[in-house]
């Protein structure tokens, strides 16, 4: 690796600021990267694009040192870096505005933008007057008007991107990744964004841009690479692409034959949404689901996708809207309600809100199973409760040493398939579930399909929500797509593709279609 | 390298299996073996510094028991509420506040400076009741606060230890509350005590394990987020945990009067931190979801015969505390690391 190749003599190399070859990266489990190229000019703002999963953070996190790629380098004016932290990167000359804010709120603007670089005085304290100076200059410098001695938690959101990107270019980087930065800003402050881009554009600094909104990268980017499943796909000028090539670049899988659909008797509504809102958050949320179909929901992460689930599931209660189940209105206010109703929520976030980490395995199957029918005057009749856990693992083909092995030791795929196991125990009616695949291996995946399938025979109505269009496309009855909290549109199957989701989940096309 | 390629995920494969058969030694096992380690090394200071056995003394093995007792049943209480994630440091003053409501309803007739001269020579289950109620409140309030308002527990419970001291103290301007009931004295008489504690032990040792209260107890301690998406209502839960830790506290107050035949302001003093340590040291997690009653009463065993270790050995308060002391911050360490390997196999 260390040896000099002949490639890497080439004249060519200088034209390019940052280059990233061959890099690879996994998770246990999950390959996240593999063969991931990227070169950026200088003085280029060079847009990456893809779906959810596509590896564009992931390689984002390498550049910035967050992530030590399992192989390939990263190269920065044809020289090999060697990170093994983000300090490491800013010091090479690469700095990273993170989709989440990394603020102090209760510290000023100045000390936040200059922390770990405060200008010290003779005696040595910092020197707080000097300190403001510079983040004037800056200020003048990007056209931000602010008074630097602000605390942080005084500004909106907006205001505090606008603070990142401040800190970031205060750095002097060569380059300066952006990862989503405009998801928080109005349109006269991505305006100012943009100004501050072709700025540092036209310093010869690389600008690396993360966005899934496709009007910015026209407007914005002079290069573009599009990722998909963690490979690079392809890389060219911005002018020789359009959405539309782009769309296909992004999605151009084939549909597999791994999704064992079953078509089956579909019955009665189950469950009626209409007008259903959380405020700030979405709106106008109306749909049916009928027993024995599988709803999906696809939109991008953000869409408000996973908080409709939640708020079905009363984990936060909906501020406007109905909830019928069997033609009747009803009210769901928590997990529990919901639960009497006959609901269940596989999470999207295993770790967060679905595993019990440190418990058994039969701990995590029974906690929703306590409260009906197998509990007798407080105590737990354990025998039966281990008889159908152990009926549910078999069924589900977990594969554990035993019920009493702690489910940490348990690798993602069985993990999951222990939580859908605690939600069939209660036998329910309307199963959600919520990125019901997402990091486990393509075995567990099928498995988990032909379940999903199988259920819906049975007559449960199932919602799916899932980043994997594939996923979507090959197991949903009828597609319910999301932007930005609201619905942009309904596919039936014969209609969906891959295209036509990801156009209404890119952007926000004319009122929502009428629904049935 | 082909060949290599294909050996080595064997090996690794193989390397798991036998990690994995290794037997696990329960914590509660390992906690033994330092009790028993304290005690052998106390025996053989014992012979060296005063040519003198130190377990072979039933009396003094009885009065170390007794005293454990107390500061045991509160343990119990404490364990519960750390494995949610919380923590209890009210329970010393609960103590002192029931051990006064306590005596002032346990008083005989004959004393002409009883606190309710109308409420004298009352049957023992009177008492001993309102003392268990007057606990259940302050753990009632304390889970109010921690459930409806959103307060830290330990903020919470600071101002209940502060406040419950308080007003233990207003109750009698200060004033101890003597010449209680033989009765009711009998319930801290001769090994009674001990009794209850170990009863106290076998029904939350019981309810923790087969019991709907205690699975809710751990997935709460766990992971709350889980447990809420569970169907489990984590608030109304939580307010039970803080009320029968308060009402275990209110417990160890009569026990505790009724053993002194007295109830004062100043019982209990650091009592709530003693609890801590013993459930600590018994392998109950500060980070919550771990943690066994059968730990706590060994962890309680642990204090205990260190303090009358060092009291049989002559030394000093001052260096007894100092040693106490390293031996919580140790079993945290020991927590700290547990943690971490837990989290490396996640």
């Amino acid at each position: 690796m260390a040896t000099m190749t002949a490639e890497d003599l080439t004249p060519d190399i200088a034209d390019y600021l940052l280059e990233v070859v061959n890099a690879r990266k996994t998770f246990p489990g999950v390959v996240a990267l593999d063969n991931v190229q990227l070169k950026v000019r200088p003085g280029t703002v060079h847009a990456l694009m893809g779906e959810n999963g596509a590896g564009k953070s992931t390689l984002m996190k390498i550049i910035a040192g967050i992530y030590i790629p399992d192989q390939g380098e990263v190269r920065l004016h044809g020289e090999t870096l060697t990170l093994n932290g983000p300090l490491d990167a800013l010091e090479a000359g690469i700095a990273m505005i993170h989709q989440e804010l990394n603020l102090m709120p209760f510290m000023t603007i100045a000390e936040n933008i200059w922390i770990r670089r405060e200008p010290l005085n003779t005696i040595g304290l910092v020197d707080h007057q000097r300190m403001n100076q510079m983040t004037e200059a800056l200020f003048e410098r990007l056209g931000i008007d602010m008074d630097p001695e602000t605390e942080v938690r005084h500004l909106t959101v907006a205001g505090r991107q606008m603070i990142e990107i401040a800190k970031a270019v205060s750095f002097d980087s060569d380059v300066l990744i952006m990862d989503e930065p405009t998801s928080a800003l109005t349109d006269r402050e991505v305006e100012h964004l943009f100004r501050i881009i072709n700025d540092l554009r036209a310093q010869g600094k690389g600008i690396i841009y993360i966005t899934h909104k496709m009007d910015e990268v026209f407007e914005i980017a002079d290069d573009i690479s599009v990722f998909r499943d963690g490979q690079f796909i392809s890389a060219a000028p911005a002018k020789e692409l359009n959405s539309d090539k782009i769309i296909q670049l992004m999605v151009g899988r084939e549909v597999t034959q791994m999704f064992p659909k079953e078509e089956v008797p579909i019955g009665d509504v189950v469950l009626s949404v209409k007008d259903l809102a959380l405020e700030n958050v979405f709106e106008n949320v109306s749909f049916d689901v009928r027993a024995g179909e599988i709803l999906g929901i696809a939109g991008l992460v953000g869409s408000g996708r996973t908080n409709v689930a939640e708020t079905l599931f009363g984990v936060t209660p909906a501020t406007s809207g109905s909830i019928a189940i069997d033609g009747q209105e009803t009210e769901i206010s928590s997990p529990h309600q919901a639960m009497l109703r006959g609901l269940a929520l596989l999470t999207e976030d295993r770790k967060e809100t679905g595993l019990f980490l440190g418990l058994s395995v039969l701990e995590n199957m029974e906690i929703a199973v306590l409260r009906d029918g197998y509990t007798k005057s407080a105590f737990v009749e354990q025998r039966r409760l281990d008889h159908e856990c152990d009926g549910m693992k078999e069924l589900l083909a977990v594969k554990t040493p035993s019920l009493d092995e702690r489910i940490g030791n348990l690798s993602g795929g069985n993990q999951q398939k222990v939580l859908i196991g605690r939600w069939l125990m209660t036998n329910p009616r309307i199963l959600i579930l919520d990125e019901p695949t997402r990091g486990i291996d393509v075995g567990a995946k099928a498995e988990i399909h032909k379940l999903i399938s199988k259920l819906a025979a049975k007559g449960v109505a199932v919602i799916m929500i899932s980043s994997e269009l594939p996923e979507v496309l090959g197991m949903s009855d009828r597609i319910m797509v999301m932007h930005e909290g609201k619905v942009t549109g309904f596919l039936d199957r014969g209609d969906a593709n891959q295209v036509s989701i990801m156009e209404l989940a890119s952007s926000p096309v004319e009122p929502p279609v009428a629904e049935d | 390298m082909a060949t290599n390629a294909t050996e080595t995920p064997d090996t690794g494969q193989h390397l798991e299996v036998i990690r994995k058969r290794k037997r696990k030694v329960p914590t509660e096992v390992s906690i033994f073996l330092v009790l028993v380690g304290i005690a052998l090394l106390f025996e053989a200071l014992g012979w060296i510094v005063r040519g003198d056995s130190f377990l072979m003394n039933p009396s003094r093995l009885l009065i170390m028991i007794l005293q454990m007792s107390i500061i045991g049943i509160i343990a119990i209480g404490v364990t519960q509420i750390i494995i949610t994630g919380g923590i209890d440091l009210s329970s010393g003053s609960v103590l002192a506040l029931t051990a006064m409501v306590t005596a002032s309803l346990a008083q005989q007739s004959d004393y002409v400076r009883a606190v309710y001269p109308a409420l004298t020579d009352m049957p023992w289950i009177i008492p001993l009741i309102a003392g268990v109620l007057v606990g259940a409140l302050c753990g009632l309030i304390n889970g109010a606060l921690i459930s409806f308002a959103v307060i830290p527990p330990f903020i919470a419970t600071l101002g209940m230890m502060v406040s419950a001291r308080g007003v233990a103290r207003a109750y009698t301007d200060g004033q101890p509350v003597s010449m209680l009931t033989d009765q009711f004295t009998w319930i801290g008489s001769g090994a009674n005590p001990v009794i209850i504690f170990l009863a106290v032990a076998v029904i939350f040792h019981i309810a923790l394990k087969y019991t709907r209260y205690g699975k809710y107890t751990y997935a709460i301690g766990a992971n709350p987020q889980a447990a809420r998406v569970s169907g489990i209502n984590v608030r109304r839960h939580l307010v039970l945990v803080y009320t029968i830790g308060g009402l275990l506290a209110g417990l160890a107050g009569v026990v505790a009067s009724a053993r002194a035949g007295t109830g004062q302001a100043g019982m209990g003093l650091m009592y709530e931190l003693d609890a801590i340590a013993a459930a600590v040291i018994g392998g109950t997690s500060l980070a919550g979801g771990v943690g066994r009653v059968t730990g706590t009463v060994i962890g309680a065993l642990i204090l205990g015969v260190m303090l009358s270790g060092f009291t049989f050995l002559g030394v000093d308060a001052y260096y007894q505390d100092i040693v106490k002391g390293a031996i919580i911050v140790a079993a945290v360490v020991v927590d700290q690391y547990r943690q971490r390997r837990r989290n490396k196999t996640a």
